[in-house]
């Protein structure tokens, strides 16, 4: 059992070592192709393995055999409860469809690669299941640089070197930010290891240096999963990089920064910062509102693809931030349901974008215009994403909503379902216009705004020159089809598993637990069990009237975009119109590509959080 | 304790960050970026210092000599590892630019906007 528990980590380095240590040697691209697939599909099966040995009893294993002895850890442990099992486990699902997505997407792929992938999966991994606090920055800085390589793949190309750039340096800062935030809670209690820190921890009081390593460490992680003022690079990155990258990047990286939240305020700090626990969650749903809202804009103004799924990724994990904000075990059950939901959902999205690219080697919605016709069945999975994002029942995404309104309203938030709902309503409508022009070759009549047709000239005549782009367009993608609709339809398959509501409550409610974390952790006691979910999650009727609005919302909005050269011109609609777009030019002008203009925002949110952490919590 | 070498971390992140928000040259940008970790450098030795006390080493010296903490020395070590990967990826993207845009000034390789 020991050795399964380390293994999910180990055993894609192993394998990655020996492909890159290889690579020069050995061209046999389907061998790699194979072994990647088949490690990662292992790393999915034993993290399952683990998801459901823990469900009974978190497990601890300790490397080395270092045991805690009285309650002082010197050794590092990995943690394994159901949430870090359940993510890893994800992690490795959603690599097994990307490295299957690379399987045929692009020509130059080499071994290096399969490799960077692999250590990008064990980063992953290992940052989920760590228990240990500077075992999470190193993990966090491994899948940083794994995944910056990653972006910077295709590096002929000019908007990845740039991408790829700014995506190094924000979150060089935001290792940084980390590690001192490590080093200050290391000073106050001597200890790295989670469980021992909140133990420590409890027993003083709030004081300076907690608020500020406690700041340092949010930003930090905030930074890696794209919250608002945190959130510029992510678009960069996304817009440059593989699709088989996205599908990770989308689906579990930005969740994985929120998990880090959750985790060292649950384990670590909320003993200390427990007495102020409705400050912290009026500032964290407060955050996570704004990046719901600012995401789902941007999501809204794109026409670069891939750009537009990336914003469409910050205004979700805006959502995920207010279900962990809310801070009850209801808010982070539903939480991790939607993420499972939306990860899988974004996932068929960005497979059906890569197979655009694939197939007419362009990226642009004005330019794919009608271009789709030809690929029915994507445009079908497309819509149907669209929607489920926009939280079409049954989809994940619905039961994920539902639950978080059930949370928040529990909580007395219930102003947070409007906004929450509006931006589902964008996103969906940036999604169906996309569709309908794309695939349908509908609105053939307007033309690109200033910004986004220099930005699109650049992009476009980069395109041009690209070999390989030329070459793809001969293929016939069709095999990608393939895990574009099985990934939808496990998307689909979240909100239909019986049980899965309730299983998450459990697992959420032992997350909150940290009095039994410590107890398991530094004592080596048997975990009480989570409580047991008194009650099963029921539909209201108010969950399918929010999702009636959202789809609907979502489908006239595109309708509205699409035909709104048809409807009558009035002078009123027009400087609303003249509104709409100055302000909308404004926003896109702060996301400029410049990595000093990210750094200096990156500076500014720090100094925000930090001003209204320390005022709320001393 | 004196408080000297945290304000010296401090200064050294402050000066580090305006430089990575001002610079017009990649190189003297990741330079700036390594200025910023060294702020991380000194806040885990000065973490770790005791005045009088012996480097970490039990060799030579009685068990009950007073030494400094051995466990934020390993994790400097550890830090400057991984930052000069991160530099070293960091100059390489540079040269790269070089090649591509043929300049190095972040405003003129700014092509990913709105």
């Amino acid at each position: 059992m020991a050795v399964l528990t380390a293994l999910p980590v180990g055993l894609p380095l192993l394998v990655a070592a020996a492909l890159a240590a290889t690579a020069t040697l050995v061209r046999l691209r389907r061998v790699a192709d194979v072994l990647a697939i088949a490690t990662a599909l292992a790393v999915t099966v034993i993290c399952v393995v683990l998801l459901v040995r823990s469900t009974e009893e978190t497990m601890v294993y300790w490397f080395g055999g270092w045991q805690p002895r009285d309650g002082i850890a010197l050794g590092i442990s990995f943690t394994i409860d159901p949430v870090s099992a359940g993510l890893a486990a994800f992690a490795g699902l959603l690599m097994s469809a990307a490295l299957i997505v690379s399987w045929r997407h692009f020509g130059s792929v080499g071994q290096v690669f399969h490799a960077l992938m692999l250590v990008f999966l064990a980063a992953l991994v290992g940052f989920a299941l760590s228990g240990d606090l500077f075992n999470m920055f190193v993990f966090f800085e491994l899948m940083s640089i794994s995944a910056i390589v990653l972006t910077g793949y295709e590096i002929d190309e000019r908007p990845a070197i740039n991408g790829s750039l700014n995506f190094a340096i924000t979150n060089t800062i935001g290792g940084f930010l980390v590690l001192s935030g490590v080093a200050l809670i290391y000073g106050r209690t001597g200890a790295l290891n989670l469980a021992q820190i909140g133990e420590t921890l409890a027993q003083g009081t709030p004081d300076g240096l907690v608020i500020v390593a406690f700041t340092l460490m949010v930003a930090g992680f905030f930074v890696k999963s794209a919250v608002v003022p945190f959130h510029f690079w992510l678009a960069d990155a996304y817009a440059v990089a593989p699709t088989s990258v996205c599908i990770l990047f989308a689906g579990v990286m930005s969740e994985l920064g929120l998990y880090a939240v959750a985790r060292i305020y649950w384990t670590a700090f909320s003993g200390v910062l427990g007495p102020h626990e409705v400050e912290l969650q009026v500032i964290l749903v407060g955050v996570g509102i704004v990046t719901a809202l600012l995401g789902a804009v941007m999501c809204f103004l794109q026409h670069q693809l891939k750009r537009l799924l990336a914003f469409a990724n910050v205004s979700f994990v805006g959502l995920f931030l207010i279900g962990i904000g809310l801070l009850t075990s209801e808010g982070l059950a539903g939480t991790a349901v939607y993420v499972l939901g939306d990860g899988l959902v974004k996932a068929s999205l960005f497979v059906c974008v890569g197979i655009l690219q694939h197939q007419h080697g362009r990226l642009d919605e004005m330019s794919l215009r009608g271009l789709g016709r030809d690929l029915p069945f994507t445009g079908l999975v497309f819509v149907v994403g669209g929607l489920a994002l926009a939280s079409l029942p049954p989809f994940g995404t619905f039961l994920g909503k539902s639950m978080l309104k059930e949370a928040a309203l529990e909580q007395g938030y219930a102003w947070v379902l409007v906004l929450a709902t509006l931006a589902s309503i964008l996103i969906g409508g940036a999604v169906l216009r996309v569709a309908g022009r794309v695939f349908l070759g509908w609105d053939p009549e307007t033309t690109p705004d200033r910004l986004s047709e220099q930005a699109d000239q650049d992009t476009e005549a980069e395109m041009e020159n690209e070999p390989e782009m030329e070459k793809a367009r001969n293929r016939t993608p069709k095999f990608l089809f393939v895990p574009a609709l099985g990934l939808l339809l496990m998307g689909l398959a979240v909100g239909l598993v019986p049980g899965l509501a309730e299983a998450a409550q459990e697992a959420a409610a032992r997350f909150l637990d940290h009095h039994s974390y410590i107890a398991t952790v530094l004592y080596d006691l048997p975990t009480e069990g989570g409580q047991p979910a008194g009650t099963t999650h029921t539909y209201t009727t108010s969950d399918f009237l929010y999702a009636v609005v959202s789809t609907g919302g979502a489908i006239a909005l595109a309708l509205l975009t699409l035909f709104s050269h048809r409807l009558p011109q009035r002078t009123k609609r027009r400087s609303l119109a003249a509104v709409w777009e100055a302000g909308s030019y404004r926003l896109r002008a702060l996301h400029s590509g410049h990595p000093g203009d990210y750094v200096a925002w990156l500076t500014l949110g720090v100094a925000v959080l930090g001003v209204l952490l320390a005022l709320t919590l001393r | 304790m004196s408080f000297l070498p945290y304000a010296v971390a401090a200064w050294l992140l402050l000066i580090g960050l305006y430089g990575v928000v001002t610079s017009r040259h990649l190189v003297h940008l990741i330079v700036c970026l390594t200025v910023v970790q060294s702020s991380s450098y000194v806040l885990l030795l000065a973490i770790g210092y005791r005045t009088g006390a012996e480097a970490p080493i039990y060799k030579d010296i009685p068990p009950e000599t007073p030494v400094v903490d051995p466990v934020v020395q390993a994790l400097t070590l550890t830090d400057v590892v991984v930052e000069a990967t991160v530099a070293a990826l960091l100059l390489a993207l540079a040269v790269q630019a070089q090649k591509r845009f043929g300049t190095v000034d972040p405003d003129e390789i700014a092509t990913l906007k709105g």
